[in-house]
């Protein structure tokens, strides 16, 4: 995969560094990290972290400090899909130890473990503003909530219809 | 049926779009603040209503932002934190999600009072999707005359900008979202200089809360004076709670803040009462960083009296015997819940988001969180529950941000109020694999020591 963004994400960063003061160009890192990590697999490699410092003309450390302290950046490969299951308190109070557990037998890895065939994460996160309609997850850009073992099993069978039609 | 300002449409089919917000009353208070106000009297309304800021500290918002700095020539930022992450709450999410103009439209009305042309909406990077809907109603509010270039001839000057965050719960306190604002590890300030002086870009900068700034819009409306009618004492206006734990109905409530904590539990306009027939075993009523109470502390003061939903009554009896309103996020445990794994998620919680950069912070919740962990799965020493005691000790009040204090306090409540059941799993590795403590003495009516 070449580090190069397209000439419309490329016009896209250049928009979002106008909502800051001049000059002040680093405060799109986050935004411009986010973008990268979409587009280039999901996981933000060395290459393109010294990309991303290129373009808004920061020192590769400033980029590196940044992406290994948010937890959304992920600083290796993982799954196409990846279910982030919140796992603090009051998901706790309503399941969600089940639901890790349940993921882990049907798709027969453990927390943190991605499927051999490269499609499924696991990864426990802590909590994630839904605590409401727990259990729940991040899938994405969405959220799925009130979770049962019955829901994760459509969710599943969903990812995999959609790579199905995708390929 | 209480008073509702800020969920009273928001049931109104199609109100996330700028026709139906503005045909149902929508963005008058940015007419009559950009209009007839001046940016002194709208602070000056806002000082009226005694709103305090609803992201927790609670602190009196007309009065902070009166301290902004005006220096010559330094452009001021108002920022909007939508970092929404305490543990048990989600109220902000839910105003941003069905009633974003509400939000733009006190972001508008307040970026007029502070002389913020460049407003930012500091949002939990895990809520894309609600960025989206932001970013709608922020081109929609543009496209009719509410922000850019010399609002409503007013010539007030207001762009909005949404900045997504990337997952980090410090960045709820205001100088790491600063930091993070800039582009950096999300590492609290030390104060001062404060934002209000020396804030985002070295400038002087507010940072408010989602639901603060839309209660603007009700204060500017029908006037601050009028805001301070509702609710009691301090405890002006309404308030949003986002319930959650083990109840029959889970969700965001709007309430005037005189209600007692029990009607809030058990009534069917609100929380419904405890699921599948249970009985109440504790609660946090404010976001998991304030004190857990056992069922008796909780709907009744340790005078005997009865407790209410705001925050004089819910702090009464200090750390003793009280807790705090915090952000609103009212978590409920049943009978067959077990405090000592609700604490150890918590403390794990807090070990995660730790920034690092204090020592007492940084270690002393990974230890607080081995600690628990070894009570909690049948490991546990007699002497884990003092040393826990300890270790909280010394995190409070030795950090740079509050995020310490957040961290000690959980546990230490939990000891408190709940040493009998740390005991016991101590006591009884096994039988704690097996089964909960249960309610035991937790819900007994309190004897209430007489007052001479
Ligand atoms: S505790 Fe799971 S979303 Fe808040």
């Amino acid at each position: 995969m070449s580090t190069q963004f397209s000439e419309e994400k490329l016009n896209k960063i250049k928009e979002i560094v106008t909502h800051y003061p001049e000059g002040e160009q680093k405060s799109a890192l986050l935004p411009v990290l986010h973008l990268a990590q979409q587009e280039f697999g999901g996981w933000l490699d060395v290459p393109v972290m010294d990309y991303v410092a290129s373009l808004l003309s920061l020192e590769p450390i400033e980029v590196y400090e940044v992406a290994t302290f948010y937890s959304m950046y992920n600083m290796k490969p993982v799954g196409k899909f990846m279910f982030e299951v919140c796992q603090t308190g009051p998901c706790m109070l309503r399941g969600s130890d089940d639901i890790i557990a349940y993921i882990e037998q049907k798709l027969s890895i453990k927390a943190g473990e991605t499927t051999n065939d490269g499609m499924f994460t696991l990864k426990p996160v802590e909590c994630l503003g839904a605590c409401g309609y727990a259990p729940m997850m991040q899938l994405g850009n969405y959220y799925r909530e009130h979770l049962t073992k019955e829901k994760v099993d459509q969710i599943i069978d969903e990812c995999r219809t959609s790579v199905a039609i995708n390929n | 049926m209480g008073r509702k300002l800020l969920l009273e449409k928001a049931h109104v089919e199609g109100i996330r779009t700028y026709e139906v917000y503005r045909r149902e009353g929508g963005y008058r208070s940015v007419e009559k603040a950009l209009k007839s106000m001046t940016p002194e009297q709208v602070v000056e309304e806002v000082k009226k209503s005694g709103l305090r800021g609803r992201g927790g500290a609670g602190f009196p918002a007309g009065m902070k932002w009166s301290f902004i700095a005006k220096p010559e020539g330094v452009p001021r930022h108002l920022v909007c934190n939508a970092d929404e992450s305490e543990p048990g709450t989600f109220k902000d999410r839910y105003l941003m999600e069905f009633i974003p103009h509400l939000l733009i439209e006190g972001l508008i009305v307040s970026s007029f009072a502070l002389g913020s042309n460049a407003t930012y909406v500091y949002i939990r990077g895990e809520y894309a999707w609600i960025a989206g809907i932001l970013e709608k109603a922020i081109d929609e509010a543009k496209h009719n005359g509410f922000l850019g270039k010399n609002i409503l001839g007013s010539g007030f000057d207001c762009e909005i900008y949404i900045h997504r965050g990337a997952g980090a719960y410090i960045c709820g306190e205001e100088t790491a979202l600063i930091e993070s604002l800039e582009g950096k590890r999300g590492n609290p300030r030390i104060k001062p200089p404060f934002p209000a002086i020396k804030g985002a870009w070295g400038r002087p900068t507010v940072v408010n809360n989602v639901e603060t700034l839309c209660a603007v819009v009700p204060i500017i409306n029908d006037g601050g004076e009028e805001y301070a009618r509702i609710g009691v004492g301090k405890s002006t206006g309404t308030k949003l709670l986002s319930a959650c734990g083990n109840i029959n109905k889970p969700g965001i409530y709007e309430i005037d803040m005189t209600i007692s904590v029990e009607e809030f539990i058990y009534s069917d306009e609100y929380c419904g009462g405890i699921a599948d027939g249970k009985r109440l075993k504790a609660c946090i009523p404010g976001g998991s960083s304030v004190p857990i109470l056992p069922a008796n502390l909780l709907l009744k003061t340790a005078k005997g009296e009865t407790r209410y939903m705001n925050y004089e009554s819910l702090a009464d009896g200090g750390f003793a015997t009280g807790s705090m309103m915090g952000s609103g996020g009212f978590i409920v445990l049943d009978e067959d819940q077990c405090v000592v794994r609700h604490t150890m998620t918590l403390a794990r919680f807090y070990h995660h988001e730790s920034c690092g950069q204090c020592s007492p912070c940084r270690e002393g919740t990974g230890w607080m969180e081995k600690i628990l962990k070894n009570i909690e799965y049948g490991k546990g020493k007699p002497s884990d529950i003092d040393l826990l005691w300890d270790i909280q000790r010394k995190i409070e009040g030795n950090t740079i941000c509050p995020l310490g204090d957040a961290a000690a306090w959980p546990v230490a409540a939990a000891i408190r109020h709940f040493r009998d059941e740390f005991e016991w799993h101590i006591t009884n590795p096994v039988a704690a694999q097996q089964r909960n403590f249960g309610l035991a003495h937790y819900a007994d009516p309190l004897e209430v020591a007489a007052t001479a």
